[in-house]
């Protein structure tokens, strides 16, 4: 009796610490009618032509985050394990950064060094300057997954069955090395997508129209609306994430199992 | 002219040799094996055929090309790996018809070789499984048919057999061969287990150290070791510690009783220690053989019944040697403690030389034999 109490035990003190307060702000979202229990809140949020255009926003910034992300680690994280393992710490100290450096520092030293190029110039130019900080804050997630995934395939021998089969750097990595740290990849890729969604600091001082300030503003003028964009977003959240998981399904059942 | 050759082949590390002078001329079709103990350059020797490495020195000839400075998915060669190395992301059939996928045939050329190669190695109906679905055996057969559907100048396989068990080792290595022979691919295969090298190789290339010992027939390297390094990691060997009496007619002793070897012994005088070489199969129990033969006595140390055969350990004071009688039910085997004796031929009887000097005796008993 005792050994299936204690695992209950903290399960419970866990998921309380978790449930409570998403409970909670649900329970509040339900109250901008007086005397009753509405969603009044949450048909203001979704009629609100911002709320759509910042989440579209911060989506697509999301996504191609996680795109160029992919295709600067995964070469770069192969290369690595293959050729020059001994930079594997130095590689990894490097994708740390973005824990050191704070996100001010980050996009002041960007907004500087591209001053007066056309990456500070336009709407576009910022868009580009905002995905490539964001690239760099995903560098620790990213990498770290996608080394674990390199470490679970052979990937010297793999390469080199490839490469006596006729293929080029180019066709390994597309046709080999991809496809099986896909899994990894989305493991990396939920968090970077879960941090741009509510990136708040680098998307404000870009003035980009992203959720994270669209949240923000809310939050300093209205008084229910900010509780129902919170579960909200935190649904959104969650079913891109499973969508990315389904997506995701047909590779993990392939690549698990016995070696 | 042979259709692959290593010419002077030679690599280091950094200060370290991995392949020294490494001379070797393949014929077409033909079945060659790299032998030797863990670390003796073999896989570097098979990295450098397929390109993965280059040598420091010396060329490499495929087909009457130079292919030295020949990138590997340039040089149509076909590798097997002992950790089968199939693509996990891959079906069967995929993984098998990848390199024609690459040298972008067309669709149906690609799914009748893949479907031919499947028959072939037994597996039609496993086109559509993932690796991973799979037994060892079945991974390997795949990684098989893979690199030979690009039709591989040579097939190059490094202790494909190493990680799975006994059983399937055996049935694998016949497959092995009869797909080779029907094939007719020049096969270079590396092992350090020498009754998988002789069962399977036309010749075998017996290395230690970074350096060629001795290339021959299964059946040369076996009778007529070139070296003392090969007489004693081909096969099992009894070692015996001898003084020469008469170098002039072979004559010795063990423990003071008297040995003849076939040949006499020019480069050794009398008083000489030397180690004296004998496959356990060819001593038998004395009274058995005729002729001139050799006789030695001693004591049963032990007997150890295997099945089919039964192997006698017999000391004599300091030497111990050991030989197999073939089981039989009506015979009493040996009993340990009681005195034995045992004769053999003195062309049973191989001069050990130092490493890598040719024994002088072993080189006569084949020129016998031949
Ligand atoms: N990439 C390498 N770097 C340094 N030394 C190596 C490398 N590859 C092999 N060696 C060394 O070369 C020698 C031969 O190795 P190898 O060809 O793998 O032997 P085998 O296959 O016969 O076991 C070994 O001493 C090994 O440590
Ligand atoms: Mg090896």
């Amino acid at each position: 009796m005792l050994k299936r109490f204690w695992p209950w035990f903290w399960f419970i003190i866990g998921a309380t610490y978790f449930l409570v307060p998403l409970y909670a702000t649900f329970d509040f979202s339900l109250r901008a009618r007086r005397g009753e229990l509405s969603f009044a809140a949450y048909a203001n949020v979704l009629n609100d032509i911002k709320f759509v255009e910042s989440f579209w926003f911060s989506f697509q910034t999301a996504l191609a985050t996680i795109v160029i992300s992919a295709l600067v680690i995964v070469p770069t994280a192969y290369w690595v394990q293959l050729r020059m393992p001994r930079l594997r710490p130095v590689i990894e100290f490097f994708t740390l950064l973005p824990f050191v450096v704070p996100a001010v520092v980050l996009v002041f030293s960007l907004a500087r060094t591209y001053n007066r190029t056309p990456l500070t110039d336009s709407r576009e130019g910022l868009w580009v300057l905002l995905v490539g900080s964001y690239v760099i804050l995903s560098f620790p997630y990213m990498y770290r997954a996608v080394d674990t995934g390199l470490r679970a395939i052979n990937i010297h021998d793999l390469t080199e069955a490839a490469q006596s089969l006729g293929a080029g750097w180019f066709t390994i990595l597309a046709r080999v090395i991809f496809p099986n740290v896909y899994t990894a990849l989305l493991s990396g890729a939920f968090i970077t997508f879960a941090i741009v969604m509510g990136e708040f600091t680098i998307a404000a001082l870009l003035a980009q129209p992203a959720f994270g300030p669209y949240m923000n503003r809310l939050a300093s003028s209205k008084v229910y609306e900010p509780s129902a964009l919170a579960i909200i977003s935190f649904a959104l959240t969650w079913a891109a994430i499973a969508a990315m998981q389904w997506i995701g399904r047909g590779a993990q059942a392939r690549i698990a199992g016995p070696r | 002219m042979a259709f692959l050759e290593l010419i002077n082949v030679h690599k280091s590390f950094g200060a370290s040799v991995a392949v020294e002078n490494f001379n070797l001329a393949v014929e077409r079709g033909e079945f060659v094996s790299f032998l030797g103990p863990s670390g003796c350059g073999k896989t570097t020797t098979l990295r450098m055929i397929a390109g993965f490495e280059k040598p420091t020195a010396g060329r490499i000839i495929i087909d009457g090309v130079d292919v030295t400075d020949t990138p590997p998915n340039r040089r149509n060669i076909g590798m097997v790996f002992q950790s089968y190395a199939l693509f996990p992301n891959m079906t069967v059939a995929e993984n098998i018809g990848f390199g024609l996928k690459i040298a972008r045939r067309p669709a149906d050329e690609i799914r009748a070789r893949v479907e031919e190669l499947l028959r072939i190695i037994h597996m039609s109906e496993f086109g559509r499984r993932y690796p991973h679905q799979l037994s060892g055996g079945q991974q390997q057969r795949v990684a098989l048919a893979r690199a030979l559907a690009i039709q591989p100048k040579v097939l190059l396989l490094d202790e494909p057999l190493s990680a799975l068990d006994a059983k399937i080792r055996a049935s694998l290595r016949q497959e092995i061969r009869e797909i080779q022979r029907q094939l007719g691919i020049t096969t270079i295969y590396v092992t350090h287990d020498q009754e998988e090298a002789m069962a399977l190789s036309d010749r075998i290339v017996v290395m230690s150290r970074g350096r060629i010992e001795q290339i021959g027939t299964p059946f040369e390297v076996y009778n007529f070791p070139a070296t003392r390094f090969v007489a004693s990691f081909v096969g099992t060997l009894n070692l015996l510690q001898a003084m020469v009496v008469d170098a002039a007619i072979g004559l010795l002793t063990v423990e003071g009783q008297p040995i003849r070897v076939a040949r006499p012994l020019p480069q050794h005088r009398s008083g000489d220690a030397i180690s004296l070489a004998i496959r356990p199969e060819l001593i038998a129990l004395d009274g058995q053989m005729n002729g001139e033969v050799n006789r030695l006595s001693g004591t049963v140390e032990d007997v150890t019944f295997l099945g089919s055969i039964v192997r006698v350990r017999v000391r004599l004071s300091a030497n111990k040697l050991h030989f197999d009688l073939f089981n039989n039910p009506q015979l009493r085997p040996p009993q340990p403690g009681s005195s034995i004796a045992v004769q053999f031929a003195p062309e049973a009887c191989l001069v050990l030389g130092e490493d890598a000097s040719p024994a002088h005796s072993m080189s006569a008993s084949a020129a016998q034999a031949a």
